[in-house]
């Protein structure tokens, strides 16, 4: 079960690659249009990569009339990434998606690093959205607390019903004359230099919680996919692979089939928490919200 | 936009700059002042380059080697296989009635390929020294070189349909003196396809993604 990760595809500039997926999660939604923050806003750096985009989007009332019903047409299954600077501003964004038939999940993204962040904790977020909406709630968390899976103990607790882990961590990159590259000096670190860091938070809340865990840090390959479910994922979502490859989708469902095949796995499911010594606890469910036929991940 | 595995038929010196000719494949030109992706060996993103020269069954690309990435594209040889994206954005438009191609330094890029696609139309470009100006080779006979301190835009004369690319503090030059320009813009990028917005600019109160509504973008006249 393959979905990009929030920030990483525009579904109506490159609808191909949005099909490609088994659900397209949107860019970040906040109450009021953004327009991002001051160039420059992309660094490579040596693994990895820096983004200090600001979570630039049209504001929750545009998304609504304009954006989303041309999602709606793609015939996928749409999660709404829902951001704000206070818990009341998640919540109403949740109330207003909560009717939306197209709308498959909301993913709360509470872990921006490029922007300020709301007061209130995590869980205290997830609480307020979830007297608000029936949808699917998943909890985006940052991989940089000091104990991620207490925090997903708490967002469980608040009534999550996933967990997206992880989102980027703050890194800043000096040019040749030591200033700082990025306009706004730091930005959030993604590519393969972030991967030992989900596999880390992956691996610590699937054993803390039963909440099921769309996986994503530094995916290039079908093995780094594998190693996601190893640690605890149920579904792996692509970040920085799809800014140098948009068909990174088709490659990595096929190269995760070989490497199941190769184990003599004949589904992901199988492989989820293999990584694990005992048991895991024993997960919920994941709806990836099946409205169209979800392409199976099966090996042929 | 396609992307395929393209294989490299010569890479050559041109002054400070490698000329990389790649085996075009199935993927299109594209028109002048459009980029493709190119995948930077041993690097996590690719590197937007515009279209050189577009000899049959040939797409050419001229890069400046300045930072891990267009080192990588610089030391690729005969037979080296790379991934490239396009073509992408929105290029030049040239149903103009009197051009002038303007460039500078890395940004006389795309001035062969659109050179080639509007006649033999008048061509200033400029250069750091005479190492870069040997860049030269790659415009046609009839182009006017300066080297500095000569500043290219001293070459820019009024009422004439600018077409221009080059460093940042070249094209605001240029937007000043010549009200209409086509100007290609440059900002670091990601994807190239609009997925990113790293390559958003402000304009006119709207943002906009260079990779989508530019790299060329018309000024209001």
């Amino acid at each position: 079960m393959l979905l990009n990760a929030s920030g990483c595809l525009d579904a109506l500039t490159a609808p191909e690659t949005a099909r490609s997926l088994d659900a397209f999660v949107t860019k970040t939604v906040t109450p009021l249009p953004r327009g991002g923050n001051p160039p420059v806003r992309i660094a490579e750096t040596d693994g990895g990569m820096l983004n200090s985009i600001g979570l630039a989007n049209p504001g929750r009332d545009s998304f609504l009339h304009e954006v989303q019903p041309q999602l709606a047409q793609l015939g996928i299954p749409i999660w709404i990434s829902v951001g704000g600077f206070a818990a009341s501003e998640y919540a109403e964004t949740c109330a207003l998606l909560d009717g939306l038939d197209e709308v498959a999940a909301l993913e709360l993204n509470l872990s921006c690093p490029n922007v300020d962040e709301a007061p209130e904790s995590a869980a205290e977020i997830v609480a307020a959205c979830r007297t608000e909406t029936s949808l699917p709630l998943y909890a985006k968390l940052s991989p940089a607390s000091w104990d991620v899976a207490e925090v997903a103990r708490a967002v469980e607790a608040a009534g999550a019903d996933g967990l997206s882990l992880v989102n980027t961590l703050r890194g800043l990159k000096l040019d040749r004359e030591l200033r700082p590259v990025l306009g706004t000096r730091v930005g959030g670190l993604s590519g393969p230099a972030l991967k030992p860091v989900a596999l880390a938070a992956v691996f610590a809340c699937s054993a803390a919680t039963s909440l099921p865990i769309v996986g994503m840090g530094g995916v290039q390959t079908g093995r780094d996919a594998l190693e996601l479910l190893a640690v605890g994922a149920s579904a792996v979502a692509l970040g920085t692979v799809l800014f140098s490859d948009p068909s990174a989708p088709g490659r990595i469902r096929e190269e995760l089939a070989a490497e199941l095949s190769a184990l003599g796995l004949t589904s992901p499911e199988q492989a989820s928490g293999l990584a694990h010594e005992g048991a895991l606890p024993a997960r919920k469910h994941l709806d990836l919200g099946s409205r169209v036929p979800i392409k199976s991940l099966q090996t042929p | 936009m396609r992307r395929e595995r393209l294989t490299v038929t010569e890479s050559e010196a041109v002054g400070p700059y490698t000329l990389l000719r790649l085996e075009r494949g199935g993927l299109q030109p594209g028109g002048p002042g459009q980029f493709f992706m190119l995948e930077a060996p041993g690097r996590v993103l690719p590197r937007p380059m515009s279209l050189c020269l577009a000899a049959p069954g040939e797409l050419a690309f001229l890069v400046d080697p300045i930072g891990p990435g267009t080192r990588a594209l610089c030391s690729l040889s005969r037979g080296d296989a790379i991934h490239v994206l396009g073509p992408l954005g929105n290029g030049f438009r040239i149903d103009v009635r009197r051009p002038l191609l303007v460039g500078g330094g890395i940004g006389i890029a795309p001035l062969p390929y659109l050179a080639e696609a509007l006649g033999a139309p008048r061509l200033v470009a400029g250069f750091r020294s005479g190492w870069h100006a040997e860049a030269a080779a790659l415009l046609p006979p009839n182009a006017e070189i300066v080297v500095e301190p000569t500043l290219v835009t001293e070459l820019i004369e009024p009422g004439l349909d600018v077409l221009a690319c080059g460093p940042a503090p070249m094209l605001e030059a240029v937007r000043r003196l010549s009200p209409g320009a086509q100007l290609a813009w440059e900002a670091p990028m990601a994807c190239g396809y609009g997925a990113c917005y790293g390559c958003a600019v402000e304009i006119d109160g709207r943002w906009k993604r260079l990779c989508i509504e530019g790299p060329v973008l018309r000024e209001a006249a």
